[in-house]
C-alpha cells in the first residue's frame, strides 16, 4: 500500500472520528461517521481485503447508519442540542485515553510479526479475497461461524424481548 | 469424522436447541412455568453429555476435557437452581417469558464454549455469546427504571470489555501468527517473546476484560448496580456462571496461552486479588441492601479465588476451581431467600425487612444462617472447607502474606454477612409481616443449596479430588 495513501486514511479517520464525536447536531455526527467508514472501507481495500471493504459499505455505511438516521428522526433534536455535549467526567476520560494511546505508541517499536501462515498475498490473490473468506469460514471455522449465528439470533430475540409492546 | 465432532459439542448443542424450541413453544403453551422444568431438563441432559464427551474438534478450536467438564458442572448447576425459582419470581414481578429461560439457556452455552475454548476466537465468541444474554436478561423487567439502568450499565461497560479483549488478541495474534491457544504458547517460548512490552501490554488487556467479567476490583464499577437492577434469579445467576466463566478463560488464557509469562501476569492478579478482597469486603460493610451487599460480597469471593490462580500450578487452580463450585451454592442459596421473600408488592431488598424472620419463619431464617455462616467461612459449612484449602494453598506456594490478609478481610467480612443473621434472630419482626412466596421451585432449590453446603462442608475430600484431577493438565 502506497505509504501516502495510507498516511492519508489514517489521517482522515482520525479526524473524521473526532469530528463524529464533537457534534452536537446528531445527523451531522452520523454523517461525518458514514464518511468515515468509506475511508475505512478503502483502508481494507489497499490491504487486499476487497471482502471487508464491501462488507463495510454495505454493512456499516449502508444498514447500520441507515438505521442510525432513523433513529435519530425518531428523537428531538432540538433538546439535543441545547444540552452540553459531554458530561462533567470528559477531562477524566481525556487523561486516559491518552494514556492509553501513549501506550499503544511505546510499544508499537516491540511488534515483531509472527510466523506467516499458509495464507500469503500471493495465495490471496491467486484465489481472490472474498473466494478464500467463504471457504474457510465454511469449512475451517465453521464452528466460530455457528456460534456467531447464535450471537445473532439472541441480538433478535434481546431487541424483540426489549422493545416489545406490552408486557403481556 | 463429522459425527465425532458434534458428539464432542452434544452438551452446547442440547442447550442451544432446547432454548430454540422454549422459543417456538411460548406461542402455544400458555403454563409458563413448564419452561423451567424445560430449562431443568435440557440442563440435566447436558449434564449427562459432558460426562460423556470428551476429545477436541474442529482442529482443536473446542477442547472437551476433565478442565472443561468441571467447569460445565458450575454452569449448569448455576443454570438449573435460579431457573427453577424463577417461574414465581416472574409471576410476581409480572414478566412471564419463555425469552427469559431462553436467554439463560444462550448465556450457558455461551459459558460453556468459553470453558473449552481452544483458540481465541472461541474464547471470544463465547463471551460474546454469554454476555449478550445476560445484558437482555439484567434488562428484563422493562417496567423498572432500576432494571434498564442495569441493562444500560452492563452493555456499555461490557462492550468496552470486549473492545480491550479484542484488542489483546489482535496484538497476540500479530506477534505469534496464531489464534490457538496452543500454538501461541508454543511460539513464545520458542522466541523468548516472554519478555515482549508489546506481548505485555496484550497480557494486560487480557486481565482488565477478565477482571471485568469476574468483577475484580478495579474493574466492579458495574456490579453493584446491576446486581441490585436485574430481576433477582438473575443476580444469582449472573453472580455464578459468568464469573465461573471468567475464570475458566483466565485458566485458558493466562495460565495455557500465556504460560511463559507467568511471572508477569501473577503481578497484576496479585493486585487484582488484594483490591477486591480489601474494596469489596470494606464496602459491602455501608450497604443496607441486601442484594447490593451480595453484590460486594461477589467481589470480595472473587479476590479470594484469585489467589488460587496467584498461587499457580494445578494445585492453586484446582483450589480455585473447589472454592467457585462450592461458592455456587452458597451465594446461589442466599439469593434464592431473597427470591422467596418477594411477594406482591415487597421485594425484600432492605435489610430491615428481615428483622424477627426467625420469629415468623423459621426454617427460612435457620436456611439464610447457614448461607451466611458459609459465605463467611465458619465451620461445618463448605464455605470454611473452601477457604481452608484455598489458604492453604496460597500458604505452600510461599505467599503468607497474602493469606494473612485474605483471612483478616474473611474476618471483616463477619461483619456485614453475621448482621444479616443479628436483624433475624435478635430484632423483632418489624410493622411488616413477612410472607412467602409459594413458589414449589424456589423451595426445593433452597433444600439442595442448602444440604449441598452442609454435605460440602462435611466431606470436602470427594470434591477437591475431582478438582485435582480436573485441573491435572495445568502444570503452570
Amino acid at each position: 500500500m502506497n505509504p501516502y495513501l495510507f498516511g492519508y486514511l489514517g489521517a482522515a479517520i482520525l479526524a473524521l472520528s473526532a469530528l463524529s464525536l464533537t457534534r452536537k447536531n446528531p445527523v451531522h455526527a452520523v454523517l461525518y461517521m458514514i464518511v468515515m467508514f468509506f475511508h475505512l472501507a478503502v483502508l481494507y481495500l489497499g490491504l487486499g481485503a476487497e471482502f471487508l471493504a464491501a462488507v463495510q459499505i454495505i454493512v456499516y455505511a449502508g444498514a447500520i447508519l441507515v438505521l442510525f438516521l432513523f433513529v435519530i428522526m425518531v428523537l428531538n433534536i432540538k433538546e439535543e442540542m441545547e444540552g452540553e455535549r459531554f458530561s462533567g467526567g470528559w477531562p477524566f476520560g481525556i487523561a486516559i485515553a491518552s494514556g492509553l494511546f501513549l501506550l499503544v505508541v511505546l510499544i508499537t517499536g516491540n511488534i515483531v510479526p509472527g510466523q506467516q501462515g499458509p495464507y500469503t498475498p500471493g495465495v490471496i490473490a491467486a484465489q481472490t479475497n472474498t473466494k478464500l473468506v467463504g471457504t474457510l469460514l465454511y469449512t475451517q471455522y465453521i464452528f466460530p461461524f455457528e456460534i456467531a449465528s447464535l450471537i445473532l439470533l439472541v441480538a433478535v430475540v434481546g431487541a424483540i424481548v426489549l422493545a416489545k409492546k406490552k408486557l403481556r | 469424522m463429522f459425527r465425532t465432532q458434534v458428539m464432542v459439542i452434544l452438551p452446547e448443542v442440547l442447550l442451544a436447541v432446547s432454548a430454540m424450541a422454549i422459543l417456538l413453544l411460548d406461542l402455544v403453551i400458555k403454563r409458563k412455568s413448564v419452561f423451567a422444568l424445560l430449562t431443568c431438563a435440557a440442563a440435566a441432559f447436558a449434564f449427562f453429555a459432558v460426562t460423556g464427551a470428551q476429545g477436541a474438534a474442529w482442529g482443536g478450536m473446542f477442547i472437551a476435557d476433565g478442565y472443561s467438564s468441571f467447569f460445565k458442572a458450575i454452569f449448569l448447576i448455576s443454570l438449573v437452581l435460579p431457573a427453577a425459582s424463577s417461574a414465581g419470581y416472574l409471576d410476581v414481578e409480572r414478566a412471564g417469558h419463555g425469552e427469559y429461560y431462553a436467554l439463560m439457556l444462550f448465556a450457558t452455552t455461551g459459558m460453556m464454549v468459553m470453558a473449552s475454548a481452544g483458540d481465541l476466537i472461541t474464547v471470544y465468541l463465547g463471551l460474546e455469546l454469554m454476555s449478550l444474554s445476560l445484558y437482555v436478561l439484567a434488562g428484563f423487567m422493562r417496567g423498572s427504571t432500576r432494571s434498564n439502568e442495569a441493562a444500560l450499565k452492563y452493555f456499555l461497560l461490557g462492550s468496552f470489555a470486549s473492545a480491550l479483549l479484542l484488542f489483546g488478541i489482535s496484538l497476540t495474534y500479530g506477534l505469534t501468527g496464531s489464534t490457538e491457544i496452543g500454538a501461541v504458547a508454543s511460539y513464545i517460548m520458542s522466541h523468548g517473546l516472554s519478555g515482549n512490552p508489546a506481548l505485555a501490554f496484550a497480557t494486560i488487556l487480557y486481565v482488565a476484560a477478565f477482571g471485568f467479567k469476574i468483577a475484580a476490583v478495579p474493574f466492579h464499577m458495574w456490579a453493584p448496580d446491576v446486581y441490585e437492577g436485574s430481576p433477582t434469579p438473575v443476580t444469582a445467576f449472573m453472580s455464578v456462571g459468568p464469573k465461573a466463566a471468567g475464570f475458566a478463560v483466565i485458566g485458558r488464557v493466562l495460565m495455557l496461552a500465556l504460560g511463559p509469562m507467568t511471572f508477569e501476569w501473577t503481578g497484576l492478579i496479585i493486585a487484582l486479588s488484594i483490591l477486591s478482597m480489601v474494596a469489596g469486603n470494606i464496602l459491602a460493610i455501608a450497604q443496607t441492601n441486601i442484594k447490593r451487599m451480595l453484590a460486594y460480597s461477589s467481589i470480595a469471593h472473587a479476590g479470594y479465588v484469585l489467589l488460587g490462580i496467584a498461587a499457580g500450578g494445578a494445585e492453586g487452580l484446582a483450589s480455585a476451581m473447589s472454592y467457585l463450585f462450592i461458592y455456587a451454592f452458597m451465594n446461589i442459596g442466599a439469593f434464592t431467600v431473597v427470591t422467596l421473600l418477594t411477594t406482591e408488592g415487597v421485594n425484600a431488598e432492605d435489610l430491615e425487612e428481615y428483622s424477627g424472620l426467625s420469629k415468623t419463619h423459621p426454617l427460612l431464617a435457620a436456611l439464610m444462617l447457614i448461607f451466611m455462616f458459609s459465605l463467611t467461612g465458619i465451620p461445618p459449612t463448605a464455605g470454611f472447607a473452601g477457604k481452608f484449602y484455598l489458604f492453604s494453598t496460597v500458604i505452600n506456594a510461599g505467599y503468607l502474606w497474602l493469606a494473612v490478609i485474605a483471612v483478616l478481610m474473611s474476618v471483616v467480612s463477619a461483619f456485614f454477612y453475621l448482621r444479616v443473621v443479628m436483624y433475624m434472630y435478635m430484632r423483632e419482626p418489624g410493622h411488616r409481616e413477612h410472607r412467602m412466596e409459594r413458589s414449589f421451585g424456589a423451595r426445593l432449590a433452597l433444600g439442595i443449596t442448602a444440604l449441598a453446603v452442609l454435605a460440602l462442608g462435611l466431606m470436602p475430600a470427594g470434591l477437591i479430588d475431582l478438582a485435582r484431577s480436573a485441573a491435572a493438565n495445568f502444570k503452570g
